[in-house]
């Protein structure tokens, strides 16, 4: 009961890291119909970033309490990461936005493989390992353990979720979101600045990502270059298992696949008698996403949209 | 690009001979002519297997317009079932008759048991398009390698990440690849005997495409890749075309999978992950998708580039700054980040496109001029 218990909580604690990026790709999806294929680098670089930063501002001497200096280091790579974002927008999306779809695809794969080759450039190869500052409170929970780096993670996710709920149903951004991601045209006819809508669309999904970012690195404890890929990918399969284009889809879809996937690589090497163990981990988001697009493309919550792809 | 000079037969037979000739005499002139040609005769017997593979993903993505980002997990397939029956590694698990078949049939098989993975691929994406295929196939070459780099428990089928070792080099009329060859005084290298083989293949898929492209289906490949929908009122059974483009293009993957192994000696996961999936397409979209002196263009281009970058970068970088100050292999995919983002802003149809993709790409200029 409690390997249920304590899976649950780490399938929790990476789920809510889906979810948020997730919603940057169901953010851009749902404005545009594409799939931002550079939103894993990101997340990568969010996480970068931060662990420099904090490497810095240690290295400097200053001494903040843990969960200071990581705020800091958040503040640093959010703007950085939303440059990114809409840096990615500009290049490979805004030039392409009448061409055929292949196109912008291809610059998105294009432009990810130059900010993964930058980012090796500037960082190296190798992991980089998340400064220890924060100390490792375990707490019991009903006989599993929760470190309160994850419960932390959790709250934040879910703060984040609700001021995203409220901006976009809520203020005018969000209503001027809506409105282009129902029909860019009309919605320019009434006033509505899409290039800004969508630029600001990106900015705001890659911050997010940075978020997420940094939480993998610290929940992790490390970081490195090419870890964008499978990332972005396990969070696109969790936005496509939600709905791809609906927020709450999203977030449904995240923790889903968190859990799915927690379970499925705590459990595997029992069902099948030690012959394969976690190292199939990966494969479980490959093998839901493969699911969903056969059986239900238009995911739990979402409308049906593959075949427009 | 047209070759007006090129009018009658006997000038084409000429030009074909003479480019043949080119293609014979090059392993020599390299070998001969230049210090580390052997290197570089390796670079050759690899772009080859290059071309090989861009233009079996050139059927998948030029022609029937579906992108793959998995298509490394093929030549994957046909890599390590040449292993499995051509190294010590399985000998005493399977029947002693299964073991070193004759080449061809070892590369029928490979090429039926990737077209059998690519309709495995092929039949549950077939309503995706676009940005949904891509990522689906994507996760498919992942769980290829996945697969590979775990099935060493409980059974060791694959050997792991140490991947499998001692592959036989192809016996042909004879010969042994394995070992230099004397024939009309002059000695064939392992790289020699290989370049003629991996050649011969290689004008042999070339053929095959060609006769495809303008086939029944080929058309309908094209048919379906500008509308879909058109296609099948057309009376194109689209389900089972596209199930063959993915066989199609898996099974020129398959074999140049099996040649890979058999040259290299040596297979691992490393050699198939995700990047090289998206070199393959870098090849093909630089090229020019749909046009096969394009997409051979493209293959040549991209295996060759960095072969040329680390004999010129890392020289040039020590001369500079008196140390390797970036490394060439992000350098060179830097490089090829970068083309495939400009090629698609300024020159969407490729380097060397074909007229109609070209004429596609450009329909909407003159509208905009109008």
């Amino acid at each position: 009961m409690d390997i249920f218990l304590q899976q649950l909580i780490n399938g929790l604690t990476i789920g809510s890291i889906y979810a948020l990026i997730a919603l940057g790709y169901t953010m851009v999806y749902g404005i545009m119909q594409l799939i931002n294929f550079a939103h894993g680098e990101v997340v990568m670089i969010g996480a970068m970033v931060t662990i420099t930063f904090i490497n810095l501002l240690v290295g400097m001497g200053v001494h903040l309490p843990g969960p200071l200096l990581l705020l800091a280091g958040l503040m640093m790579a959010i703007p950085v990461s939303m440059l990114v974002g809409y840096a990615i927008e500009r290049v490979a999306y805004r030039p392409l936005r009448r061409a055929p779809r292949l196109a912008p695809l291809i610059t998105a794969i294009g432009l990810s493989i130059v900010l993964q080759q930058l980012a090796s450039l500037i960082w190296g190869r190798s992991f980089r390992p998340f400064p220890a500052i924060l100390e490792t409170n375990v707490h019991d929970f009903f006989g599993a353990s929760i470190t309160s780096l994850q419960i932390a993670s959790m709250l934040i996710t879910i703060a984040l979720l609700a001021g995203l709920f409220f901006l976009v149903e809520r203020t005018k951004l969000g209503r001027a979101m809506r409105a282009t991601s129902q029909n860019p045209d009309v919605a320019g006819l009434m006033g509505v600045n899409i290039n800004t809508i969508i630029s600001t669309t990106f900015m705001i999904g890659s911050a997010l990502g940075a978020v997420a970012g940094v939480m993998v690195a610290a929940n992790y404890d490390q970081a490195h270059p090419y870890m964008g890929a499978l990332i972005g990918l396990k969070a696109f399969t969790a936005a496509v298992l939600g709905g791809i284009g609906n927020l709450a889809g999203a977030v449904v879809g995240g923790f889903l696949l968190g859990f799915i996937e927690s379970m499925g690589s705590g459990y595997l090497g029992t069902w099948t008698d030690g012959a394969f163990g976690s190292n199939y981990k990966d494969i479980f988001a490959f093998i839901v996403l493969i699911a969903v697009l056969v059986f239900r493309p238009s995911g739990l919550l979402g409308e049906r949209v593959a075949d427009r792809a | 690009m047209a070759f007006d000079f090129l009018k009658t037969r006997q000038q084409r037979l000429f030009a074909i001979l003479t480019f043949a000739l080119l293609l014979a005499v090059l392993p020599w002139v390299l070998s001969g002519g230049f210090e580390n040609g052997k290197s570089w005769l390796r670079a050759v017997d690899f772009a080859l297997l290059y071309i090989m593979l861009a233009l079996g993903l050139n059927i998948v993505v030029g022609y029937a317009g579906l992108l793959d980002l998995g298509y490394i997990a093929f030549y994957a397939v046909g890599a390590y079932l040449y292993s499995f029956l051509n190294s010590p590694h399985l000998a005493a698990v399977l029947p002693a008759w299964m073991m070193y078949p004759p080449l061809l049939v070892m590369l029928l098989l490979a090429a039926v048991v990737a077209g059998m993975f690519g309709v495995l691929l092929g039949s549950p994406t077939l309503k995706l398009r676009g940005d949904y295929l891509a990522i689906v196939t994507l996760g498919f070459g992942e769980i290829v390698r996945i697969f590979m780099n775990n099935l060493d428990r409980p059974i060791n089928i694959t050997n792991g990440p140490q991947g499998i070792n001692g592959i036989a080099k192809v016996h042909l009329f004879g010969l042994d690849f394995g070992k230099p060859i004397q024939w009309l005084g002059l000695t064939f290298e392992v790289v020699h005997a290989y370049y003629y083989l991996i050649l011969a293949f290689c004008a042999l898929i070339i053929f095959v495409t060609l006769r495809l492209q303008h086939s029944r289906i080929g058309r309908a490949w094209v048919a379906i890749r500008e509308d879909e929908i058109a296609a099948s009122a057309m009376g194109i059974n689209t389900r089972n075309i596209k199930l063959l483009a993915f066989a199609m293009g898996a099974s020129f993957g398959g074999v140049s999978g099996a040649l890979f192994a058999s040259f290299q000696g040596f297979v691992s996961p490393e050699s198939f992950v995700l990047m090289e999936s998206v070199m393959v397409l870098c090849m093909v979209v630089l090229g020019g998708m749909g046009h096969i002196p394009g997409v051979i263009l493209g293959a040549i281009i991209v295996s060759i580039t960095p072969e040329i970058l680390r004999d010129i970068i890392n020289p040039v970088q020590n001369a500079l700054f008196g140390k390797r100050v970036l490394d060439p292999e992000n350098l060179r995919m830097l490089i090829f980040g970068l083309a495939m983002i400009i090629i698609m802003l300024l020159r969407p149809e490729g380097l060397w496109p074909s007229k109609r993709r070209k004429a596609e790409f450009h329909e909407h200029d003159k509208e905009a001029a109008a």
